[in-house]
């Protein structure tokens, strides 16, 4: 089965940090690349995110899957854009330099291919980011990260609590699936779509009635250990910060604030280095 | 605390974990890209309906961002609230079943799809487009399409399975009143 938060082990600076921390520099940093489509900085973000990445020992084979994912994604989402879109850069930065046409609308302006490299570049500085945030906080740590950065503890302890339930459940899935379809319930592409879908149904009641029960089984345990008595708690892997957090959650910082003087430099979202 | 409200975060624990489940490993892709024909949106109708609109709207951004955070792009802000938006709609219909007593008639399944449908199309029509051109100014074209296209796929995987997890929920639940004092 699939490592899914793939919390990989390794001894580096990275891995040092708080799990709140790491929490809060990721938001930042998606914070920031969302509202600028200043190229400059887009260019700087993707340069130090990589930097990061390879301070933090996590190799390239170990998140190549993921990676995978995310590129097709990205690949995705820009084609789209063009198809419905061919002229959304000419109509962001009001000129039209033309480069070739390729048939009707669908004519290739610089302006388009620039907010393409904006649209690769925001990509290319939050991949990095998130994959060393998954790979370096382990899974208990995430919910007292939450809690610590003033999510309400029983809303972080109901994400720790599906965080520990993902791979039970998986399984659970797995072992029905494969009973059922022992049955003789056709799941692969043979069935027809709606088959399939009636089908999937039957796998899941069963794990549904199963979870269900599950809820009656853990809230009583958690009412017998007394949970929620008390306004706040403590949690067993929170990390003590070091000098090194404060200065992970500065750069963070540093860059919103980066992002946000340069929209209003720009007077707007975009950076039109067309106007000249 | 009441105990009530241990059996909602547990609820929301459990919930965010099969949604996670369902949307991560079943999920068929869909002719439109970035959009997958979405199981565990039935599986959200369904929880949201038997418990409530809290449950129902975290279970969706939990589970939703749990979800893109495993495929490692980051997490798609816009959809995920769209998700936490059709939890919450559903579960404020909360009171309109009985399917805690075992009740889920021909009534409750017309009630729950005209809900359930309802619920898609304002997630993923008006607010996920919405806040795609908001927060990422993505082209007004291409986000309606995700979304009509999002929304229709989840609203017929909604009306199947979670119709078809609701009848068998209640089924299995003792009706009220089914002891008779002899």
């Amino acid at each position: 089965m699939i490592n899914i938060f793939n919390y990989i082990e390794r001894n580096s600076p990275i891995h040092k940090l708080t799990g709140a921390t790491k929490l809060i520099v990721m938001l930042l940093w998606s914070l920031g690349a969302m509202v600028t489509y200043d190229t400059r900085i887009l260019a700087i973000m993707p340069i130090i995110s990589f930097f990061l990445f390879a301070i933090s020992k996590i190799r390239l084979k170990d998140v190549s899957f993921m990676i995978g994912f995310t590129l097709i994604f990205m690949l995705l989402n820009n084609i789209l854009i063009f198809l419905f879109s061919p002229t959304h850069g000419v109509s962001i930065y009001g000129s039209s330099h033309e480069v070739f046409s390729i048939l009707g609308p669908y004519v290739i302006t610089w302006e388009q291919l620039f907010y393409h490299l904006n649209l690769v570049l925001k990509y290319l500085s939050t991949i990095p980011i998130v994959l060393l945030f998954i790979c370096t906080t382990h899974p208990s740590e995430f919910a007292a990260s939450l809690n610590k950065i003033g999510v309400p503890y029983s809303i972080a302890y109901a994400v720790s609590l599906s965080l520990r339930y993902i791979p039970d459940i998986q399984r659970e899935y797995h072992d029905i699936a494969q009973a059922q379809q022992a049955r003789g319930l056709e799941m692969s592409k043979k069935a027809p779509f709606f088959k399939r879908l009636k089908n999937g149904a039957a796998i899941l009641m069963p794990l549904i009635m199963l979870s269900i029960d599950k809820i009656e089984v853990i809230s009583n345990a958690m009412e017998l250990r007394s949970f929620g008595q008390n306004k706040k708690r403590t949690w067993y892997t929170e990390g003590r910060f070091t000098k090194w957090d404060i200065v992970a959650i500065t750069l963070g910082l540093a860059l919103v604030v980066a992002s946000f003087v340069m929209n209003y430099v720009n007077g707007g979202r975009f950076w039109n280095p067309f106007i000249r | 605390m009441k105990s009530n409200s241990v059996k909602t975060i547990v609820a929301i624990g459990i919930g965010a974990a099969l949604f996670f489940v369902l949307g991560r490993f079943v999920a068929i892709p869909s002719p439109v890209p970035n959009t997958n024909i979405s199981v565990q949106y039935g599986l959200l109708g369904f929880m949201a309906i038997s418990f409530g609109p809290i449950v129902g709207a975290l279970i969706g951004f939990i589970g939703h961002a749990l979800i893109d955070l495993s495929f490692g792009w980051g997490i798609w802000w816009s959809w995920v609230i769209a998700s936490a938006v059709f939890g919450f709609m559903v579960g404020c219909f909360k009171p309109l079943f009985k399917i805690n007593e075992g009740e889920f008639g021909t009534k409750g399944i017309g009630r729950f799809n005209i809900i359930q449908v309802s619920g898609h199309a304002v997630s993923w029509v008006i607010v996920a487009p919405l806040l795609d051109m908001l927060m990422y100014q993505e082209p007004v074209s291409k986000v309606f399409l995700q979304g009509l296209s999002g929304g229709l796929a989840n609203a017929i995987t909604t009306a199947i399975v979670g119709t078809l997890v609701c009848i068998g929920y209640a089924a299995a639940k003792p009706k009220k009143g089914s002891l008779k004092q002899e």
